[in-house]
């Protein structure tokens, strides 16, 4: 049903129209628009799991040689050996545009000294499985910031097609539906004036010429009259 | 240039400072909120937060999911993988889909 504020004038009709021709077209396009925002966001989806799995397994390894670690040797000490980091991690952010949606990118660089390896410590003091520990937590690192950037991109991918959905769904089931209601209300409203403006028309014609029958008749009945005196 | 933080508790977070990120030991919830919120406003751009204080920082993951810095992470702890971070992903995929289809 249409909304009594309804204007029942040819200029709303004009103007409804020209608004559901622009939503229809919006809607085609929105909907355009939700359908690849899925298909690149079921493609992150399955990256992101693979990494997660991934990712989640070296760390529990990590974990597990640290909590060794731990056991064999005092909390001071170890915390002593991982204090001071040997390299130093940068972080530069860029954006990837995906479906208007802006997805960051990282890229980062480690710096540090030149004999390649991570160990920031000397080995006289520390438990061999410290070193199992640093080196699979740096092995699973890569895995890290990946996963990182693609479950951000998923995120906020997620949100956007939720949005996307809700507009087009509001546009499929709300808008268009109601606006379509108000132009059929005002088409039939108008044409019911249209009628009621020929009956009325008929009316005043059958009217003026009964006026003018009658008068034709008094102004015979007037000549008869004459004629007979 | 951005950084990249580490939030959890101290035996989770410590191997992380061999790598050469910022570790931030935190060791109630209150305190890991407060830390988050606080790296949040510098140039954190990567925050890895461990799930067993992700669990209970439910409002604060969901205040920064729909913004692009910081990155939000959940990792295993040192108790392991609680499957929070799994769960997650299925929830955007429900999110976006309105259903679970995978």
């Amino acid at each position: 049903m249409p909304s009594a504020t309804v204007n029942a004038t040819r200029m709303e009709l004009t103007r409804l129209k020209g608004r559901l021709k622009t939503a229809v077209r919006g809607h085609k396009l929105l909907k355009d628009k939700r359908d690849e925002l899925m298909k690149q966001f079921l493609e992150v989806i399955q990256e992101n799991r693979a990494l997660r799995r991934r990712v989640e397994e070296g760390l529990n390894r990590a974990h597990g040689s640290f909590t060794v670690a731990s056991a064999l040797m005092s909390p001071e000490a170890l915390e002593q050996a991982l204090l001071y980091p040997k390299q130093s991690v940068e972080l530069e952010m860029t954006f990837r545009n995906i479906m208007s949606v802006n997805v960051p990118v990282y890229h980062f660089e480690t710096k540090g000294s030149e004999g390649g390896d991570i160990y920031p410590y000397g080995f006289a003091t520390t438990s061999c499985e410290v070193d199992g520990a640093v080196e699979a937590l740096s092995s699973v690192f890569q895995d890290m910031l990946k996963l990182a950037q693609v479950e951000k991109a998923s995120q906020l991918l997620a949100e956007e097609i939720e949005k996307t959905r809700r507009r087009v769904n509001a546009l499929e089931y709300v808008m268009i539906p109601r606006m379509q209601e108000s132009i059929k209300y005002i088409s039939m409203k108008l044409e019911e004036n249209e009628r009621n403006n020929i009956i009325r028309l008929m009316k005043v014609k059958d009217m003026l010429l009964a006026e003018a029958i009658e008068e034709k008749r008094q102004h015979d009945q007037e000549a008869v009259r004459q004629a007979a005196t | 240039m951005y950084k990249i933080a580490v939030v959890g508790d101290r035996d989770s977070v410590l191997g992380f400072q061999a790598l050469g990120l910022s570790v931030f030991p935190t060791e109630t919830v209150e305190q890991a909120r407060q830390t988050v919120n606080q790296l949040a406003k510098e140039d954190y751009a990567i925050l890895y937060l461990t799930e067993q204080l992700g669990q209970q920082l439910a409002d604060l993951l969901a205040r920064y999911q729909s913004q692009v810095t910081p990155a939000i992470i959940l990792i295993p702890g040192k108790e392991g993988s609680l499957g929070i971070g799994m769960k997650n992903i299925t929830s955007a995929v429900e999110r976006a889909v309105g259903a679970d289809i995978l």
